[in-house]
């Protein structure tokens, strides 16, 4: 055996730097003859630009240029479209109608449709000259209504768009209607729940940067997710070749899917940048990053669960109103359709129906968030089938247990197309109560009584697909006596470093010092899908295992000559060529120094990968103000193959505290004028350490059978489980008042609140 | 944030001197700082408090204690005189905020700010604490006058502030969730003259003393005593974080909850 293995709780490559301040974030990239830029943002929802007066903050010393909807028109860049087209899955009926895109310009054209649209941008030597121009900037506005609120977007008396005269930009329609609608027929009960999913802010700790740069080709540095991707989206909207545009990426500061699009600033500081003949940075600030990063969720969504008289699940109906925003952002049709077929969930349901209308309202877009519909409909899922168990008078484990999906149904084809390849549904949740102590529950529920306190037992028991929607490519190269991964994949803090100098470290028996890695340069990397969907150690990690078995072919003919042995004789094992049938080894790494070769290897998985868990939450009620303290959270989770479990650890633990801040604290809130009201961190509730107890977790793996390493993917896992554990466990404690559902974020008030409504 | 010009005051009487017009002190910068940050004030000069050693320290005198305006919480939090003879400021300089902000923020700067949802100024009025400044003593009753408002004229510096011993007090804070401010704060004393009680963070004029509660309690020093006291929401803060009507509440189970841990 060599040093490395699988399961080995190695800490990051990536800390040593970033615990002593020498990572390397955008705004820590400094270019000579530097300038600065500030976007002027729209005060207001909605209104007409009546007129626009840049002369003055022209004048001003030390300003460079303002930039306007007006100059786009000379040599501007193109609007920012939606790139993606509603899924068609195996069974989409009535197949998706036309989406009404409408294009967002970078800069706003005659009229504004959100607080925090950007209207002008503007260049100076520095900041502060930067914002006495924007303060400079005379603008009339002939201010319009505003619609933010979806149900009474879709009454109509607030057009956003002419072309979309109900705000409705699409609707869709997933799995099979006729079939749902017979399975309902046919239903002993019918239970039915309404759940906001609550719009919030991914809120990195490193808000969004843009660096601009002009020398005949343009260069992005920023923070991203998908390098790539935003390289071919910039080429599009500069209208250029793509070989014209490089992005650079290096350490990021959190993204959670906030980073992942295109945002107009990218085109913005390079379309400056080459008007100017300098480089050009843009840092955004905590307030302009709460109006204008993309938002997250933002659902409305009614399920019903059709029962067969014994409990047994007949059908699913959705139907889900989704907030696009005044603008449909690049991924903004992914989350409210994309991840459907995460309502099969891990029962045998047999009929599903899902219908989802995307709505626009006078907000800034929302796109892509750890999870990207999956938690949107698990939550709505999981607690639908809480009530449904409450309300036919039985015990949630009970019912769930009726339903799930048993080894031997597997595979199993979901009703909205997925192939369930793996895991076993009832051992995890058996474990999960068993690991909770839930038999000795009614004694702790009584100890928190003679307290005081209402308590309450809640979980979720969730199957996510992950990783089977795209392929990565992933390289290895051997020279200079290194091997050096280049990966087309990009890291926001999970630790891809270390992750990838592991599996080679497992495969060749190198040391990890000596693995380098490169990736968030479009120069550097060929080609790269990049980062989301919990899928980088799924794709990439695949990828780089074909990269790692071409270098070792490559390598073969030189290590056959070194053992003094035919080609043919000589096997690969545990980091040594070996001659086989004999004691003669020679470890790659004694060949490293020599060797200059290289592997690539594209990985397009057969299926997704099937992580699936069971979350229990327990939790403590304060009566007289309605404050909750989480007093358990466990996790039992079949995450396939674990490669690093403390990485593992990190993903989960940070998964779950986005899912509690959802469900506890976090909101946007806008006024009904459009106002945002949580502006910042004085209003905006982040989650802190403090709130929350240790995470237990507890592995119960079967292997991915859908790629050589067997991991299934774990980024998602936590926010998407915790919201439903957390409600169902709230409402688990107020059902001494009759409480049947509360909407997301549970605070104080709302729950004192709901406790004097049934008195 | 705007430029402006940087003055540090070599004494009580070169600040009170220099801040007039335009001109601001600036003592832990922790409110200040933050407001130019987000170009919502714009002083013609900053005038630092800083050097001024007179101002910083805690004297235990009579049974009370003297704080030298520009004091830190963290000190106040972990005085040993203040936390023998007034516990309950220690503990709410303890609350304050973060560590940062304990470390910079200075009792001075916080109680001539009067923020509506700050900690000091209910401690300041339960307590009936003195406000000592370069021209005069202004009793608490009469120094906050309302939302950001104070008692203080132009050029008039907070040098020290004065607390009487209390036979017993305490203070309960229920945070604004997002901010650690007081969504609602009660402090409530016994003192040789009688039960004050003071309330933060609820009242749309911020600090206010809660005078039926005091009536109560007056007559029997106990939680129970509140029990039949109804709170009314008119005159209290509605927000995105709490109504009216749960401040009201949450007054009396803050107050109820003070009374019955006052030491
Ligand atoms: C993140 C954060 C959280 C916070 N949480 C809380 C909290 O939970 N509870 C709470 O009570 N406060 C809180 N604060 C406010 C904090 O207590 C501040 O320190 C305090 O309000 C101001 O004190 P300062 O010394 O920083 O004053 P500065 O910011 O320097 O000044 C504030 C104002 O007071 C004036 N001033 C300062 N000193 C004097 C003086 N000696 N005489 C006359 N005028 C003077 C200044 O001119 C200025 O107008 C918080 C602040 C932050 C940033």
């Amino acid at each position: 055996m060599g040093e490395h293995a699988f399961g080995q709780p190695l800490t990051r490559l990536e800390d040593d730097a970033l615990l002593r301040g020498a990572g390397r974030f955008s705004d820590d990239r400094r270019l000579p003859n530097e300038a600065r830029a500030v976007v002027l943002r729209s005060p207001h929802a909605h209104a007409r630009i009546a007129s626009l007066d840049a002369t003055a903050a022209m004048r001003l010393p030390g300003v460079l240029a303002v930039l306007t909807g007006e100059d786009i028109a000379v040599d501007g860049p193109g609007p920012v479209i939606s790139e993606i087209n509603l899924p068609s899955f195996p069974k989409v009926r009535p197949p998706p109608g036309p989406v009404r895109k409408p294009e967002q310009p970078v800069l706003a054209q005659g009229r504004v449709r959100f607080v925090g649209e950007p209207v002008a941008m503007i260049v100076a030597e520095t900041e502060d000259a930067a914002r006495d121009a924007a303060e400079a900037i005379e603008i009339d506005y002939d201010v319009l209504p505003a619609v933010v609120d979806m149900s009474k977007a879709v009454s109509g008396d607030t057009a956003i768009w002419p072309e979309a005269p109900d705000n409705v930009a699409f609707e869709w329609h997933g799995g099979d209607p006729e079939a749902t609608k017979a399975a309902f027929a046919k239903a002993a009960h019918v239970s039915r729940l309404t759940v906001v999913n609550n719009r919030i802010s991914g809120a990195a700790v490193e808000t969004r940067i843009a660096l601009g740069v002009y020398d005949g080709r343009y260069t992005l540095t920023t923070g991203t997710q998908m390098p790539h991707g935003i390289k071919a989206t910039l080429a599009r909207m500069l209208k250029v070749e793509p070989g014209q545009v490089r992005v650079i990426s290096e350490d990021v500061g959190g993204s959670f899917g906030l980073k992942n699009s295109l945002y107009v600033e990218h085109a913005l500081v390079l379309w400056a940048a080459k008007r100017l003949g300098r480089p050009v940075r843009w840092v955004s600030d905590r307030a302009e990053a709460f109006s204008s990063d993309y938002a997250a969720r933002d659902n409305l969504t009614t399920v019903e669960l059709a029962m067969d008289a014994d409990g047994r699940f007949l059908g699913l109906r959705v139907d889900t109103l989704a907030a696009l925003g005044a603008y449909i952002s690049p991924k903004g049709l992914t989350s409210p359709v994309n991840n459907s077929p995460a309502y099969a969930g891990v029962y045998r349901t047999p009929a599903i129906h899902v219908r989802v209308r995307g709505i626009f309202t006078n907000t800034v877009s929302t796109d892509v968030y750890r999870g990207a519909g999956r938690p949107e409909a698990l939550y709505a899922l999981e607690r639908t089938v809480d009530a449904a168990a409450r309300e036919t008078g039985r015990d949630p484990i009970a019912l769930r247990k009726l339903n799930l999906i048993q080894p031997s149904d597997l595979p199993l084809a979901t009703p909205l197309g997925l192939n369930y390849d793996s895991g076993h549904f009832e051992q995890v949740l058996d474990r999960a109560l068993a690991e909770a102590r839930h038999k000795s529950y009614p004694a702790r529920r009584d100890d928190s009584a003679v307290r005081g306190k209402l308590r309450g037992f809640g979980f979720a028991h969730l199957c996510e697909r992950v990783a089977g929607g795209w392929s990565e490519g992933a390289e290895l190269r051997i020279e200079n006596g290194k091997a050096t991964v280049y990966a087309g994949t990009m890291a926001n803090g999970q630790g891809h470093h270390t992750f990838y100098a592991h599996l080679v470290a497992i495969k060749l028996g190198l040391k990890l010092e000596e693995i380098g890695f490169v990736q968030g340069d479009t120069d550097k990397i060929a080609d790269g899908h990049g980062t989301g969907g919990s899928a980088s150690l799924v794709l990439g990690g695949s990828a780089l295992h074909g990269a790692i078995e071409e270098v070792i072919r490559k390598a073969k003919p030189q290590a056959a000559e070194r053992l003094e042995a035919a080609e043919v004789d000589v096997e690969f094992d545990d980091g040594s060529f070996v001659v086989a049938g004999t004691d003669r080894r020679l470890p790659f790494s004694d060949l490293v120094k020599d060797l200059k070769v290289s592997g690539y290897h594209h990985f397009k998985p057969t299926n997704h990968t099937y992580p699936n868990g069971c979350h229990v939450a327990e939790v403590e009620i304060d009566p007289e103000t309605g404050e909750i303290a989480i007093q358990r959270y466990l996790v039992v989770h079949d995450f396939g193959v674990i490669l690093n479990p403390l990485l593992l650890k990190g993903q989960i633990d940070g998964g779950i505290a986005q899912g509690l801040g959802q469900a506890l604290m976090e909101r946007i809130v806008y006024g009904k004028d459009g106002q945002l009201l949580t502006g910042s961190l004085m209003d905006y509730q982040l989650p802190r350490a403090a709130d929350f107890p240790p995470i237990d977790f507890v592995s119960c793996p079967t292997p991915a059978p859908s790629n050589p390493w067997g991991v299934k993917g774990c980024g998602e896992a936590g926010c998407a489980a915790a919201p439903p554990a957390v409600v169902n466990a709230v409402i688990d404690a107020l059902q001494p008042y009759g409480v049947r559902h509360l909407d997301m974020p549970l605070t104080p008030e709302k729950v004192w609140r709901a406790m004097q409504g049934a008195r | 944030m705007y430029s402006f010009e940087y003055q540090k005051a070599g004494s009580v009487a070169d600040a009170a001197k220099a801040a007039t017009g335009e001109a601001k002190l600036v003592a832990g910068g922790m409110t200040l700082i933050p407001t130019l940050k987000l170009r919502l004030a714009q002083p013609s000069k900053l005038v630092d408090l800083g050097g001024l050693k007179d101002l910083v320290g805690i004297k235990a005198e009579g049974g009370g204690v003297t704080i030298g305006a520009m004091t830190t919480h963290a000190a106040v939090a972990s005085s040993a005189e203040v936390k023998k003879a007034i516990p309950a400021l220690a503990a709410l300089a303890a609350g304050i905020g973060d560590p940062a902000v304990r470390n910079r923020g200075t009792i001075g700067g916080s109680v001539a700010n009067n923020d509506p949802a700050a900690d000091y100024p209910a401690a300041c009025v339960a307590l009936g604490a003195t406000i000592v400044t370069s021209k005069r003593k202004i009793t608490a009753d009469d120094f906050f006058k309302g939302l950001f408002e104070t008692a203080l004229e132009e050029g008039e510096v907070i040098t020290a502030i004065s607390f009487p011993a209390p036979e017993k007090a305490a203070y309960m804070k229920f945070r604004n969730p997002a901010s650690r401010y007081a969504l609602v704060g009660v402090f409530v004393a016994k003192t040789k003259g009688g039960v004050r009680v003071a309330v933060t963070g609820a009242g749309e004029g911020g600090v206010f003393r809660k005078k039926s509660f005091e009536e109560a309690l007056g007559k029997s020093f106990a939680g129970s005593a509140l029990d039949g006291v109804k709170v009314d929401a008119k005159g209290l803060n509605s927000d995105i974080h709490a109504s009216a009507d749960y401040r009201a509440h949450l007054i009396k189970v803050m107050a109820k909850r003070a009374v019955d841990a006052a030491k």
